[in-house]
């Protein structure tokens, strides 16, 4: 996915744009409105994450211009301010969502995923591995042409195998992802999630393998010869 | 010492008005009687008079020489006598200093008259009191003229029952007066002290977070009043709303700096494998957060605080707005696989209230029903219409409930979860500032609204925020 970034504080933006790339995303900053323009009249995006209080600007301002040029772009407003005024008008003026600094990145995903699915997801893109395809904004997987719901955390689970198969996964990198630091965790915690998981994968030729004292990985086990 | 009951005005008014009216209640009573006893003491003298002066003129001298007298009464003096109703009469005629004939021991005036303008006084006679008049001529008595005194009495026992009579009348009119003016000084005392009743009525039907200046009409000798009130007001509200600039201004100066810890804490998280370190990581997002949270929390409160204070009411579509913040909880509990089931009714239920305090009340509901749900569990929203409570007293109440499937309160009371900074015992590791549930219980209040919790048949928590609906 394609973000832009509008943030003033350098250090924020280079954390929260690293961050993304991470995940897999791209990611253009802009430190002002005027630069925010320029970047929107270059390239689109499937998603703006817009500071509220800019250098030039107020934030709820660009989004407003920004609706009045109908551009469908969905707009989700990053706010320090927090007060319950501000988040009520920045929803008024026709941003998608709001998430309050500092925020859990997890949370920004859930969120993106929720404003992206509202907006019909157009662009999004279809994963594939074997005989899996997963359409992460409908939260689908298709197991050998036969379509599987997943819950949300199951999905969280499988977008981290199915971005990196073959990889392993260790427990804790896992645990990072999936539960936010706030919320207790069991040891086992991660055993449940990646069972219900391997249950939605019945019938496929991929697996999730257990890989002793290390963690978890996705295989394809036709390359293998064996069967599930 | 005692301490003195505070003065009534009302009081005060009405006891002043009855006394002024009970002194001229007395007054005129006094007044009706002496005038009343006056003018018939004046009418009776009159007949009295113009009998003497009949009877006296009824005098015929004789021609002989030794003093002979013809009354020759007419009818006219006759009936005038018979006028004196039940009266005694007593007369005497003197004639050349000689009773003639009547009682010769009738007192006689002290001075004499002048010929037939009649002289009243009034004289003990016998065992009685007697009004007399005396009137005086000259007859001609063989042929040469002599002094003739006519003294006429007349007792009053008659015009004594007249006159009580008169006085029963009298107090009569004075006790009609009186009551006249007993209630128009009541009234005089509404009317006077309605204004002061009005004012009080507009101050105390305030809330205790209601800030609004008074606008009512007061009269000119309360407006000092008025202008200190709202003065005081004013100064209130600009304490307030400094508090909620500068909250807003610090939790930005807060928040910023803790984005770009939490940021970092999270990638170096990602990019180390060493376990102590990766714990101690873990506990620094955690501080972040808690910090993060707390300072929202805060300024969340003194908004709450600023806005009730505020009291600007518009009409509000519970039904959309419930259904808009439910939607945006949504990704948050999706994180942990809760699934929010709203129960919205069709109409809107249009309200009066304060958009940000329904807002900010519901979020903090819905935040803590999540917080505290296990993962895989539900949450139920109910929007709905609620009678008034014992079938018409109260305004009906559109009521939103939210019911968790989460660790319940413990058996705590229900009242100690909206004290400020107070958690329930069982919160466990969930971080949580005890504002949250301060915050839905102070919107609620600002509203004229209700906030309830209770615990939840088969477990959890049910928390019921409930507004009136406009009668």
């Amino acid at each position: 996915m394609r973000f832009l970034l509008v943030e003033d504080n350098r250090e924020l933006s280079a954390s929260v744009a690293m961050r993304l790339a991470l995940d897999g995303h791209a990611v253009d900053a802009a430190a002002t409105l005027a630069e925010a323009a320029d970047c929107l009249a270059a390239a689109s995006y499937d998603l703006i994450l817009l500071d509220i209080m800019l250098p030039d600007g107020d934030g709820r301002a660009f989004l407003a211009r920004h609706r009045r040029a109908e551009d469908r772009t969905p707009v989700i407003v990053m706010t320090a301010r927090s007060a319950v005024s501000d988040r009520v008008d920045a929803l008024d003026t026709g941003a998608d969502d709001y998430i309050t600094k500092p925020f859990d990145f997890a949370e920004l995903e859930a969120r993106c995923r929720a404003v992206l699915r509202r907006r019909g997801g157009e662009a999004q893109s279809l994963r594939s591995y074997a005989d899996l395809v997963f359409d992460p904004f409908a939260a689908t997987l298709t197991v050998a042409g036969e379509s599987r719901d997943l819950r949300s955390r199951e999905m969280r689970l499988f977008e981290l195998f199915i971005a990196a198969p073959g990889r392993i996964l260790s427990k804790d990198h896992l645990c990072d992802r999936l539960f936010s630091f706030s919320e207790p965790v069991s040891d086992n915690a991660i055993e449940v999630y990646v069972g219900r998981l391997r249950k939605k994968l019945a019938g496929s030729r991929t697996r999730i393998e257990t890989v002793r004292g290390l963690g978890y990985r996705l295989t394809d086990q036709a390359g293998q010869g064996g069967g599930a | 010492m005692t301490r003195r009951r505070p003065t009534s005005l009302r009081r005060r008014l009405v006891i002043q008005l009855l006394a002024l009216s009970a002194v001229l209640s007395a007054l005129i009573f006094l007044a009706v009687r002496i005038s009343a006893d006056r003018a018939s003491e004046e009418t009776l003298d009159a007949v009295l008079g113009a009998a003497a002066v009949s009877l006296a003129e009824a005098m015929r001298g004789g021609d002989r020489d030794g003093g002979s007298v013809t009354v020759d009464l007419s009818p006219v003096t006759f009936s005038m006598l018979a006028a004196m109703g039940e009266e005694r009469i007593f007369y005497r005629v003197d004639l050349d200093g000689r009773t003639v004939t009547g009682y010769g021991d009738l007192p006689l005036p002290a001075e004499l008259p002048d010929a037939l303008a009649p002289r009243f006084y009034t004289v003990g006679f016998r065992d009685t009191e007697l009004r007399v008049a005396a009137v005086r001529r000259s007859l001609m008595v063989a042929g040469r003229p002599a002094p003739l005194l006519v003294l006429l009495g007349q007792t009053r026992d008659g015009q004594e029952a007249i006159a009580e009579g008169l006085a029963n009348r009298a107090a009569l009119v004075g006790l009609v007066v009186f009551s006249a003016a007993a209630i128009f000084s009541l009234l005089a005392a509404g009317s006077l002290l309605r204004p002061i009743g009005t004012l009080a009525e507009a101050v105390g039907r305030r809330g205790p977070r209601d800030l609004r200046p008074l606008r009512d009409q007061a009269p000119a000798e309360l407006s000092p009043f008025v202008t200190a009130l709202n003065g005081f007001i004013a100064r209130l509200r600009g304490t307030l709303s400094q508090t909620e600039t500068f909250i807003a201004e610090a939790a930005h100066h807060i928040r910023t700096p803790l984005s770009v810890m939490r940021n970092e804490a999270e990638l170096a998280l990602r990019e180390t494998s060493d376990e102590p370190a990766r714990a101690r990581l873990r506990r620094l997002i955690r501080a972040v957060d808690e910090g993060a949270r707390s300072a929202g929390q805060l300024l969340d409160h003194a908004t709450v605080l600023y806005r009730a204070g505020q009291q600007e009411m518009a009409e509000i579509a519970l039904g959309p707005l419930v259904a808009a913040l439910v939607e945006r909880s949504r990704p948050i509990a999706a994180m942990r696989d809760i699934t929010l089931l709203p129960s919205l009714p069709a109409e809107p239920l249009r309200i009066r209230g304060d958009a940000v305090l329904i807002e900010a009340a519901l979020r903090n509901l819905l935040d803590n029903a999540v917080k505290y749900s296990p993962p895989d569990s539900a949450i139920d929203i109910v929007l709905a219409t609620l009678a008034p409570a014992g079938g018409g007293a109260g305004a009906a109440m559109a009521e939103i409930r939210i019911a968790d499937r989460g660790r319940g309160l413990d058996g705590a009371a229900p009242q100690a979860f909206t004290i400020r900074f107070r958690r329930g015992s069982n919160v466990g590791d969930v971080p949580g500032s005890g504002l949250g549930l301060t915050i839905v219980a102070e919107a609620a209040a600002a509203m004229g609204g209700r906030f309830d919790l209770s615990p939840r048949e088969g477990g959890g928590t049910c928390a019921t925020f409930a507004l009136p609906l406009p009668g």
